[in-house]
């Protein structure tokens, strides 16, 4: 038998097994897949938790019960890959041989790279929201928030889910006005980019809702470290912001693990060819979400999209084809804008975000770059998605391949 | 699409004023650019270039932090070489893409 091994039984890892368990031929081929934990967060969720709108137990179930029956489901932890070798090595010791490898092992938000972060503050004032520890964390402290200066702050690019601070910062502004002390409550997001939207159409239609929420935006803001006394973030050019609560999208980093590889970046990403997954370095290695350094966003739609592409790609390797399929950098995401209402935006490699309307080409239901009641209950209804049609491969009414139509140029 | 003379050179630049065309480049161009930009290139200004050009001709996506560890300069002396949003300003004179963002 020949093995094809996952690493990572996150949304990609997950999607993987349950499109190739069905694409391949099993006489011939086994599947394994490795995971650390038996733990799957639903990670849109975790956006939801610091408010109250979901409960912890909203965001997790069981991994296993997501991996078909006839593909082989292993709680490791991961040692290291040796590709020269064709292995995975586990802590334990442990072996694993493989003819395929697919690297699905997600990003990780990693504080300790920002001097400060880490502290006696840690959870007491400066949270996260990348991690269900922050997230619930968090929740606690803005309960009890009266008042003061509330700073969002972004360390360093790519992370994953690139829209969700901007998320917070408008959830937090509708947190505060329900509390009835929005004018009690600054609010201020740092970016290191040159503006919290850069791409020209969503920035014109986005920017107002910043303005009409009064929410501060400082640009070309890169973190040099937190100054935990004086409850100050300072930038490499030596300007300063002030906060009385700190929420920060941490240094996000590959596994550590895949440093030793020689198949990363030096931010631990797998280093693919943008179209086909496939490693730049190893004909059998593939790497898929996250852990790919794709020039697209980092979130669980693109490794949704990608995975249609990756699967025939696998296909075609297994038969002794070069890999033919090309992704074309597809992603979406729904933009929650608080008080109920969200915003959708699509795009892919080339083509930025455009207003119209989606799925459906002129008749939607969804509006592109538009704030509407139906965004967010989309957005909402995205969990039970993900749980009962993603994950498992069900058939969704939407393309992996990214489209113009029913968009408008503008 | 629109362009632009520097140093007696005519290149493709975008809306933003960065090259499209990464072969169009020359140092005399960055030198013009970087003039634009209240700037005086220095040798350590064109090492920084250098490498920079050279990940984005791998493919490679560029942050502050991967050019702060390339062991060519630190982040504070990124900061000190492209005042202001050094990756915004350096990638600008060394003629290659803007680092993007997806929104
Ligand atoms: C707050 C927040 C909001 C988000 N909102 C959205 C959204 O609205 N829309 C959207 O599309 N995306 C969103 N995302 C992003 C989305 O969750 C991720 O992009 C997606 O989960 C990536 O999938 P992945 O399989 O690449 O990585 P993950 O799902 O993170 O899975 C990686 C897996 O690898 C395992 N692993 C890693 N290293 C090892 C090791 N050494 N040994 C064993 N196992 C290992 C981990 O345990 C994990 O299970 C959001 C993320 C966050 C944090």
């Amino acid at each position: 038998m020949k093995k094809v091994v996952i690493l990572g039984a996150g949304t990609a890892g997950t999607i993987m097994a349950n499109k190739l368990a069905k694409m391949l031929d099993r006489k011939e081929w086994e599947i394994e897949v490795l995971d650390r934990n038996n733990i799957h967060y639903y990670q849109p969720g975790f956006l939801f938790i610091p408010f109250g709108i979901y409960s912890p137990k909203d965001v997790v179930k069981k991994k296993d019960a997501f991996i078909p029956r006839n593909v082989k489901f292993t709680v490791a932890d991961i040692l290291s890959i040796d590709a020269e070798e064709n292995v995975v090595n586990l802590v334990g010791g442990e072996a694993i041989r493989y003819d395929i490898l697919i690297v699905a092992t997600g990003t990780v938000p990693t504080p300790s790279e920002t001097p400060g972060l880490v502290g006696e503050r840690w959870y007491k004032n400066i949270f996260d929201f990348y991690t269900f520890e922050g997230a619930v964390a968090l929740h606690d402290y803005l309960k009890d928030f009266r008042g003061g200066k509330l700073v969002m702050t972004i360390t360093e690019l790519p992370y994953k889910c690139p829209i969700a601070p901007l998320e917070f910062v408008f959830l937090a502004d509708a947190f505060f006005a329900k509390k009835g002390i929005r004018d009690k409550v600054e609010i201020i997001y740092t970016t290191p980019m040159s503006g919290a939207f850069t791409k020209p159409v969503a920035t014109k239609m986005l920017s107002s809702v910043l303005e009409e929420k009064n929410i501060t935006v400082v640009t070309d803001f890169y973190v040099e470290g937190v100054d935990e006394e004086k409850n100050i973030i300072r930038s490499y050019d030596g300007r300063e912001v002030e906060f009385d609560g700190l929420v920060v999208v941490p240094v996000n980093l590959g596994e550590e693990f895949l440093a030793s590889s020689g198949l990363v970046d030096d931010m631990n990403y797998v280093q693919v060819d943008k179209g086909t997954m496939q490693s730049v370095h190893k004909p059998n290695v593939f790497a898929i979400g996250d852990a790919a350094n794709l020039p697209t966003s980092k979130a669980g739609s693109v490794a949704h999209f990608a995975a249609d592409v990756l699967a025939e790609n696998i296909v075609e390797y297994a038969n002794g084809k070069a890999p033919s399929h090309q992704f074309d950098g597809h992603a979406n995401c729904f933009i929650e804008t608080g008080h109920g209402k969200g915003t959708l935006i699509d795009f892919d490699y080339t083509n930025e975000p455009l207003p119209g309307m989606y799925p459906l080409p002129g008749i939607g239901p969804m509006k592109l770059l538009g704030v509407t009641r139906l965004n967010h209950w989309g957005k909402l209804a995205f969990k039970l998605i993900y749980w009962e049609f993603l994950l498992k491969n069900r058939r969704l009414p939407v393309s992996s391949k990214f489209s113009l139509a029913g968009k408008k140029k503008v | 699409m629109a362009q632009k003379e520097y140093a007696g050179v005519m290149v493709d630049v975008n809306d933003e004023g960065y090259l499209e065309n990464a072969n169009q480049w020359t140092k005399e161009v960055a030198a013009a650019i970087a003039k634009e930009n209240n700037l005086e290139l220095t040798d350590k200004h064109y090492h920084v270039l250098d490498f920079l050009r050279e990940r984005v001709a791998k493919g490679e996506a560029l942050t502050i932090r991967s050019v702060g560890k390339s062991g060519v300069v630190d982040i504070k002396g990124f900061y000190e070489l492209f005042p202001g949003a050094p990756l915004k300003l350096a990638t600008k004179i060394a003629g290659v893409k803007k680092p993007l963002s997806c929104v």
